[in-house]
């Protein structure tokens, strides 16, 4: 399938702030799931540095405004050709070894509740292949976690989360790390984009899943929130350690004011796009 | 009857030959002149402002570390044999860095537990793969040693990130020589002011492959309310480097700036002084104020080097500390000339059993500990404190290492009395760059309270000078 990609991030300051630097991770990697045709990162008015391929295999770069600036837009276009590999991610270039994703942070670090979950999700599974722990584990989170928008926000804990008992994709993909640690099984956060619109019609297509490692197979996404593996739909932007880590913008302004973020994301199959 | 304790001035055969000279200097010291040297020395520290605690202990970043007169003294024999150990060790805490960060050899070749290494809070995920200018890690390397017998010597631990303390090492040379003129007039003692110009040596001899220039070499302090901010002063003055704070430097496009009243001036080399985490908000703690935005995507793409080089905390855990003996053969197929202090992980079932049956004679300490605190001294302490200390044990055994408690050696030091015997140890600066230099000397630190095995200044801990009888 050829998606076409059009990511707008608009920061707006109520007052001109110094300066503003951030370091994105906005560009997919080449892996059998998925081949840039053509990609583009503009900023108008900013300085970006050269893109660099870090350890996980993603492309980072750092864009910068020196100058006092009322706002920022970083707009992302492109087009890529996706395969559905069953969620396997084959032929991506990186060099952490998987374990080091064994650790939590803040947002991962799973309380009691999870625990429980992970308890049950696992009885008498012991023994059971590591692909199919991975399995029942994202049905678990999916069936703990409902999907609801607004019921959390970008920096809830998978902790919290799993509390409140509702969340979006961030919040699954945080609870199944979470849980797949528990199991001791290496997880990680993945950002990117889901082409979900069968009609065509314009719709929020910024999207996260759990990648799980699965010794002989190698990294598989799991998307709690969509109850399935990711396929020719998902574009793959970069991974973390949660939502943070991984975060496509990480950014800084410098003497910070007010700021209103607008972020516009359309995912369509070639030839939609122009449907928005 | 012979001490328990190696004594480095008196053995057994009497007065050792690097302590020679100074035998008639102390006893010929009149008590009046002795007090009046001691409070010069004291006004001479206040002076320079050396106040600061070693090591990042905490406490009063105010308090003046007592400074005992006596100086500690090896001959050059046994400083080569000490030098050789403490390059060999650099070299191969070096070289596992390289290789954790690149393909994990050690690990696949099954010599060191993987988890131990990957799920390690020091190992940084974010330079995997990369490979720092020279494949150097951890530029300036400490070694903390202690001695227990003429030839006997232990490393206690390593210190690859940012080691402090070198100041001492310098300021207690140039008081003694301030103050003793003479002792350095009769006796060959090997100079160590050389230190800043190597340190200088060895950061741009890091400088990333793009420079082409003499390369630009900076401080990066994280600013003066740290405790060893004196250090990072004296240091980027000793070396004609300017300090800066992270606000001081800015990143554009692939490189990172100095702010300068004439203008922006590009940066080759930076010496932290900071830990990982504050290093880049963009890429670690976001909400670190100390660091340098966007930072770490120069690194990692050429544009500047960072020493140490982040991740660099990995080699000198205390539960990879093991293993540097295992590193050594693995990586340079040498035998270790220094060794490690045999060590219990108390995280291993039958190591945690002896731990548990021989408490009252081993030292136990966190895992993650340093300072001296959190830490069991077995021997010398009374029953309830043990008791404590094993319900600790028993709640987290994989947060703690025992150790046998060593016969550490002594060094005479001043007292009321006249002089008496103190526990010493050791911490020399290995600079890793281009070459691998030692300067002949280190820090000594002395434990002032009569049979104290605690050298640390925060308790009741002081400093000597070090010196290393030049060769003939």
């Amino acid at each position: 399938m050829i998606l076409t990609v059009l990511h707008k991030t608009r920061y707006e300051f109520a007052a001109p702030v110094g300066g503003i630097i951030q370091s994105l991770r906005l560009t997919p990697a080449k892996s059998e799931s998925q081949r840039v045709l053509d990609w583009s990162i503009d900023v108008p008015g900013a300085v970006l540095g050269t893109p660099l391929r870090d350890g996980a295999g993603d492309y980072v770069q750092t864009v910068s405004v020196r100058s006092p600036s009322a706002q920022i837009e970083v707009t992302v276009s492109g087009t890529v050709e996706t395969t559905d590999t069953a969620g396997i991610l084959r032929g991506h270039r990186e060099r952490v070894p998987p374990r080091a994703y064994l650790r939590n942070t803040v947002r991962t670090e799973p309380n009691r509740a999870i625990s429980d979950l992970v308890s049950e999700a696992m009885k008498a599974k012991d023994d059971a292949p590591a692909l199919e722990r991975a399995h029942l584990l994202a049905a678990a989170v999916a069936e703990a976690v409902a999907y609801k928008p607004g019921a959390t926000s970008a920096h809830t804990t998978a902790a919290e989360a799993m509390t409140e008992g509702a969340g979006v994709c961030q919040d699954h993909a945080q609870v199944l790390i979470a849980c797949a640690h528990l199991a001791g099984l290496p997880a990680r956060y993945v950002a990117g984009y889901l082409n979900a619109t069968e009609d065509g019609s314009p719709h929020e297509a910024s999207h996260a899943w759990a990648e799980i490692h699965i010794e002989g197979l190698g990294w598989i996404g799991f998307d709690a929130a969509n109850k399935c593996c990711p396929n020719e739909h998902y574009i793959r932007l970069g991974s973390g350690l949660d939502a943070q880590d991984a975060a496509p913008i990480r950014g800084l302004v410098l003497g910070g004011s007010e700021e209103e973020l607008d972020v516009s994301v359309l995912v369509a199959p070639l030839g939609q796009s122009q449907q928005q | 009857m012979a001490e328990p304790y190696f004594n480095e001035m008196y053995d057994a055969a009497g007065l050792r030959t690097p302590y020679q000279m100074l035998e008639g200097w102390h006893q010929n010291m009149p008590a009046e002149f002795r007090a009046l040297k001691q409070a010069e020395a004291e006004d001479l520290f206040r002076r320079y402002g050396i106040t600061f605690a070693v090591y990042g202990e905490g406490g009063d970043p105010d308090r003046l570390i007592p400074f005992d007169m006596f100086p500690r003294v090896f001959t050059s024999e046994e400083w080569r044999k000490l030098e050789r150990g403490i390059k060999q060790r650099a070299r191969a805490l070096n070289a596992f860095l390289s290789d954790v960060y690149d393909r994990g050899e050690i690990i696949r070749a099954g010599r060191i537990p993987a988890d131990l290494v990957y799920r390690n809070e020091a190992y940084e995920i974010a330079v995997a793969g990369f490979r720092p200018p020279l494949g150097v890690f951890s530029h300036i390397v400490g070694i903390d040693l202690v001695r227990t017998g003429a030839d006997q010597f232990y490393v206690l631990e390593d210190n690859c990130r940012t080691p402090s303390g070198v100041s001492y090492m310098l300021e207690n040379r140039e008081v003694m020589m301030r103050m003793f003129p003479h002792l350095f007039q009769e006796n060959r003692v090997a100079p160590v002011d050389g230190y800043a110009r190597l340190l200088k040596r060895t950061l741009a001899s890091v400088a990333p492959e793009k420079c082409d220039r003499d390369p630009k070499v900076v401080l990066l302090t994280p600013g003066h309310f740290n405790s060893a901010y004196y250090e990072h002063s004296f240091l980027a003055d000793l070396m004609g480097i300017e300090m800066v704070e992270g606000q001081d430097l800015f990143v554009e496009g692939d490189f990172c700036y100095m702010r300068t009243t004439e203008g922006p001036q590009k940066v080759d080399v930076i010496y932290r002084r900071i830990d990982d985490a504050f290093l880049d908000p963009l890429c670690f703690r976001p909400d670190s104020a100390l660091g340098v935005p966007g930072l770490m995507n120069v690194y990692r793409s050429g544009g500047v080097t960072i020493c140490s080089a982040p991740g660099a905390g990995v080699a000198d855990d205390k539960a990879i500390y093991t293993y540097v003996p295992e590193m050594v053969r693995f990586y340079l197929g040498e035998a270790p000339i220094l060794e490690n202090v045999p060590t219990w992980q108390c995280a291993k079932a039958d190591d945690l059993k002896y731990v548990q049956e021989h408490i009252a004679e081993l030292v136990i300490k966190e895992v993650h500990g340093s300072g001296g605190y959190g830490m069991l001294v077995g021997p010398k302490s009374d029953k309830a404190t043990i008791e404590a200390f094993a319900a600790k044990l028993a709640a987290n055994p994989s947060n703690y290492i025992a150790q046998p408690t060593l016969a550490l050696s002594t060094c005479p030091t001043f007292v009321n009395e006249g002089i008496a015997p103190r526990h010493v140890d050791l911490r020399p600066y290995c600079l890793v760059g281009r070459d691998i230099e030692l300067v002949p000397g280190g820090l000594t630190r002395v434990a002032l309270t009569e049979g104290s095995l605690v050298v640390n200044s925060s308790q009741g801990g002081g400093v000597k000078d070090t010196w290393v009888i030049a060769e003939e």
